[in-house]
């Protein structure tokens, strides 16, 4: 299973953090993780990268944090998406999209 | 917001370190937990499972280490640790260290000093609200600054479209005659606006107003602070009130700001009314059409300085019916226009620019030299810088590194340097000429400071520049191995250039200060035309009522002159004068309104001269040679034909070699009889020793066809001339009590005044050169010496293999020497470019003057021998046994 694993593809880590929050608030465990399972096993989160892409989403005032009880009552750090980290991810989307269908559309006159 | 959140969190952090650190700590613990967990979950056991997770994160502290990088506030964490470990590395060398910051606190120190004296004079703004619009008009005689008329201050005033004020000046030295010794003020007489002009209003009482400056307007005079302070106790009841000037009442209208500047005429304590005649236009002969104003004008928002002198240059060449114009006030050439912080700060600006120039050569070398000392340490440390990388310092990191040493060294030397600066603007305000503008507003304040900090970061990042490259291009591996030696060529190569640079600087800071000094050489062994040793000089003045020349009697006059005869001969009978006499000009004194136009029979023709009215036995008194004829005598009288006698270059100007004795002049009106030419004598310096205009002509008091109220006496003592002024100042108050006397000095003294402006650039610059000197031999002391180190093992194979002392003295002598000499002749090519901006400032030599150069490169070659002699031995007593073993 770990073979076929990938880095997140440079750039987007930031997209896809944001987005697994607007589900909900998270821990970083929970959001790596949530990444993996919802691509299927396509991608992998860096820890060390994870963790200081939250610190800069935070710095930038796209998320905000706070220290939780968890359900098996630890004390863990929740993201939450702030209403500008909303809008960020909708920009950031509406770019994502743009550029994979160009690039599907010219894989496709390629093909 | 975010940006606000950058700086708050960074904020936090930095407060709370520890918590900041735990909470990522806390976070990192957590994350490898929940992966612990998760595959507990999976079926692994705890061990496998916390194997497993902890495979997955990668080492925790490389994870905290990557989390932590991130933020400005770890940034400024790394620096400050730089900064911990240079200040460490700095004091475990303090000698290396001392040199350096002693070297840069030299430079930054001397360019401190120097920017806060030239800030204020020449770049900040004067104390007026937009001083960038008052400026200053002149008429033009013969393509120089003439004062105006006060005809044309009308016409200018009446047709002038630039300005929002305009307003003429001239000096007045009225006498407070009180129960004490009277007192002689230094005094503006000015036009009503003259304040309005400067955008500054009375801080008590009221302004001059447009009635207060009517012929024959009320007596009024406006104080200065320091006035009000000084004589009146600060007491604010004093408006309103009156005092006596010159036998006048006068009311007391207003007291200027504290802290106020009159920076046309900076000494000025007390203001009057000019209350000039604006009627009899056509009388020609009155006081409105003598050039004796200075003008001055505030520009309406908007108006360019072009604007005014294009607007002036029409009034001037388009005369009205209304304001007719005599000849000599006719305008024909227009007018200068200029603000006024260039006029008055026009004779400085020379000499100020040159010795800024001179101050940042210095900068320059001390720069240079503490790059050169960084770099010798730099090879030193090959080994350290090695090691740090082999250890993971990034490249990047290792400059840092490097950088924030030559700023922790700058800063070192900044802070000494303010201290320098400190001292070195009292030196400076001590040193400065008696003429220097706005000499009061120097001092070490905020923009100085900023000026020194500015240069300081400049200075820590220019000396590391070339250490960190060399840091940066150096094979690091190689620091590691024992033959690091190679290595150095590239280092060497580099302090040499830096030599040569500094050899070079130096050479131009020392022909500078040579020429300049060479120059105040020649101005000091320039004869003043008479003997200056041994006398006493003051002003006598004549002031009240009694002199006035009332119904045109000339009761006045005769009073004056009595007055004046009497006290002369009073001071004549003081124990200890040899001789006295009395002058209507003093040499060496600023002659205000002693020039004159002459008129001669001969061909009609005539130069502008200065009149000089002088008792009988002037020439005898002052020691100025007769060259033909006969001085003035006691029978040069009222009713005997008039006398005069020229100086030498008049008669050489006038007749050539002919006879000049017996021709005729009209000196002045030219409604009188001629004087006769009865004598010739020497030249005398009348403005400065660097003065050339010596057209001179001596009448006596009883031939004027006016009595002057100020005469200065001379007194030639037997000994101590200075001495003597109490007693010569009770002879003249034994004739009248209520004359004062003012401007008391030794003849000796006024010489040495006048080339105090001469003498300021060239002392700074010898102080430079100096110190440029010392810094460049130790530059090339150094190098040298590193080079020997370097070369020990060199050294000791070619002596082993038979090379004598003397050839290994000759091999480094002549390896410092050439960077001497390429240095010398950069440095030569470069000082005879430099030269042309000190053309202003030299008397009587050339800017290329061979002695000079010839003895700089003298004394260079001489220090830099040393500095090379130095190393040179102690290579030439190398062991070749001990250095080879030593391998």
């Amino acid at each position: 299973m770990n073979e076929s694993n990938t880095d997140v593809i440079q750039g987007t880590l930031d997209m896809l953090i944001l987005k697994t929050l607007s589900l909900g608030p998270l821990h970083g465990f929970g959001i790596a993780r949530r990444v993996e399972q919802v691509s299927r096993g396509v991608f992998k989160v860096n820890p060390g990268s994870l963790l200081t892409a939250l610190q800069r989403l935070e710095r930038a005032g796209w998320l905000d944090s706070e220290w939780r009880e968890t359900q098996n009552s630890r004390r863990a750090r929740f993201y939450t998406l702030t209403r500008s980290g909303r809008k960020q991810l909708e920009a950031e989307t509406a770019d994502w999209n743009r550029r994979a269908s160009a690039i599907a559309r010219l894989l496709k006159a390629e093909g | 917001m975010s940006l606000w959140r950058q700086i708050t969190r960074g904020m936090r952090a930095l407060a709370h370190r520890s918590a900041a650190d735990q909470d990522v700590n806390d976070e990192i613990a957590h994350y490898l937990d929940q992966a612990t967990a998760e595959l507990v979950a999976r079926g692994f056991s705890p061990e496998e499972a916390r194997r497993r997770a902890r495979l997955e994160l990668g080492s925790a502290t490389a994870v905290r280490e990557q989390v932590r990088s991130y933020g400005w506030e770890n940034l400024l964490e790394v620096f400050f640790a730089d900064l911990r470990y240079a200040w460490r590395r700095l004091l475990s060398n303090p000698g290396f260290t001392a040199v350096c910051a002693l070297t840069l606190a030299l430079g930054i120190g001397a360019s401190t000093a120097i920017f806060s004296a030239i800030n204020p004079i020449l770049f900040e703004p004067l104390p007026y609200p937009h001083a960038n619009r008052i400026v200053m008009v002149w008429d033009i005689f013969q393509g120089e600054r003439s004062d105006v008329t006060f005809h044309t201050y009308r016409e200018l005033k009446a047709r002038g479209h630039s300005f929002d004020a305009i307003a003429a000046y001239e000096g007045w030295q009225p006498t407070m005659t009180s129960a004490a010794e009277p007192e002689r003020f230094d005094g503006q007489s000015v036009s009503w606006q003259y304040f309005h002009a400067l955008g500054v209003v009375p801080a008590l009482g009221r302004d001059f107003i447009e009635s207060d400056d009517a012929f024959h307007g009320p007596n009024v005079a406006i104080l200065s602070d320091t006035l009000w302070r000084r004589r009146f106790g600060t007491n604010r009841a004093i408006v309103g009130g009156a005092v006596t000037l010159d036998g006048d009442s006068y009311t007391i209208i207003g007291v200027m700001p504290r802290g106020f500047q009159d920076v046309p005429s900076p000494s000025t304590e007390i203001w009057s009314a000019m209350q000039y005649d604006p009627g009899h236009i056509e009388d020609l002969r009155s006081a409105e059409w003598g050039h004796h104003l200075r003008l001055l004008g505030r520009l309406q928002a908007g108006t360019s300085l072009d604007g005014v002198r294009h607007d002036l240059d029409t009034i001037a060449r388009t005369p009205v019916a209304e304001f007719p114009r005599p000849r000599w006030a006719a305008l024909h050439n227009g007018f200068i226009v200029d603000s006024l912080q260039a006029d008055v700060t026009r004779g400085v600006r020379p000499a100020l620019l040159a010795i800024l120039g001179a101050v940042l050569l210095l900068l320059a070398i001390a720069c240079v030299n503490v790059t050169n000392l960084l770099l010798a340490r730099g090879a030193q440390r090959q080994g350290e810088f090695a090691m740090r990388s082999a250890l993971g310092a990034s490249r990047s990191r290792l400059i840092r590194q490097v950088l924030a040493e030559s700023l922790l060294l700058s800063f070192m030397g900044g802070a000494l340097g303010i201290l320098v600066a400190l001292n070195g603007v009292r030196a400076l305000v001590a040193l400065s000429p008696p003429g220097l503008p706005r000499a009061d507003a120097i001092t070490v304040n905020g923009p100085v400071f900023g000026f020194a900090f500015l240069i300081t970061a400049l200075i820590g990042l220019a000396v590391g520049l070339i250490p960190a490259l060399h840091v940066s291009r150096a094979d690091l591996r190689s620091g590691l191995q024992r033959s690091a030696r190679q290595t150095a060529g590239g280092h060497q190569l580099t302090r040499r250039v830096l030599v040569v640079a500094e050899v070079s600087l130096a050479i131009v800071l020392l022909v500078s200060a040579g020429l300049l000094l060479h120059s105040l050489n020649r101005l000091f062994s320039v004869d003043p035309g008479f003997d200056p040793s041994h006398m006493l000089t003051m002003q006598v003045q004549t002031s009240g009522h009694k002199f006035d020349d009332l119904t045109g009697t000339g009761v006045g006059s005769v009073l004056r002159r009595q007055f004046f005869a009497q006290s002369l001969d009073a001071v004549r009978r003081v124990p200890g004068v040899s001789a006295a006499a009395l002058t209507s000009l003093l040499p060496f004194t600023n002659p205000e309104n002693g020039t004159y136009g002459t008129h001669f029979e001969k061909d009609q023709g005539g130069f502008d001269v200065f009149r000089y009215v002088v008792s009988p036995g002037y020439f005898e008194a002052m020691r100025i040679p007769l060259l033909r004829g006969r001085p003035l005598n006691d029978h040069d009288l009222e009713g005997a034909a008039p006398a005069t006698v020229i100086s030498a270059s008049l008669a050489r100007h006038e007749f050539g070699s002919e006879n000049p004795i017996g021709q005729h002049v009209h000196i002045g009106p030219e409604d009188r009889p001629w004087f006769t030419i009865v004598g010739v004598v020497a030249d005398v310096k009348q403005v400065s020793l660097a003065d050339n205009q010596l057209n001179e002509v001596y009448i006596t008091p009883a031939q004027s066809w006016f009595a002057d109220d100020v005469m200065a006496l001379v007194v030639r003592a037997r000994g101590d001339a200075a001495a003597l002024t109490p007693a010569v100042r009770k002879a003249i108050w034994s004739v009248d009590r209520d004359e004062p006397i003012v401007e008391v000095s030794s003849m000796d003294r006024l010489v040495a005044e006048t080339a105090a402006e001469r003498r300021f650039a060239p002392i700074l610059f010898e102080a430079f050169g100096l110190v440029a000197l010392v810094l460049a031999a130790t530059g090339i002391y150094g190098v040298l010496s590193g080079s020997v180190n370097e070369r020990m093992r060199e050294i000791g194979v070619r002596s082993a293999l038979g090379a004598t002392r003397g050839n290994i003295l000759g091999l480094v002598l002549r390896q410092g020497m050439t960077l001497t000499v390429l240095g010398m002749i950069i440095g030569l090519a470069a000082a005879v470019l430099a030269s042309e901006a000190l053309v202003t400032l030299l008397f009587g030599i050339s800017r290329l003057d061979v002695l000079t150069y010839a003895g700089v490169i003298a004394l260079l070659g001489c220090v830099a021998g040393v500095a090379c002699w130095v190393p040179a031995w102690r290579a030439a007593g190398v062991d070749p046994a001990t250095t080879l073993r030593a391998e």
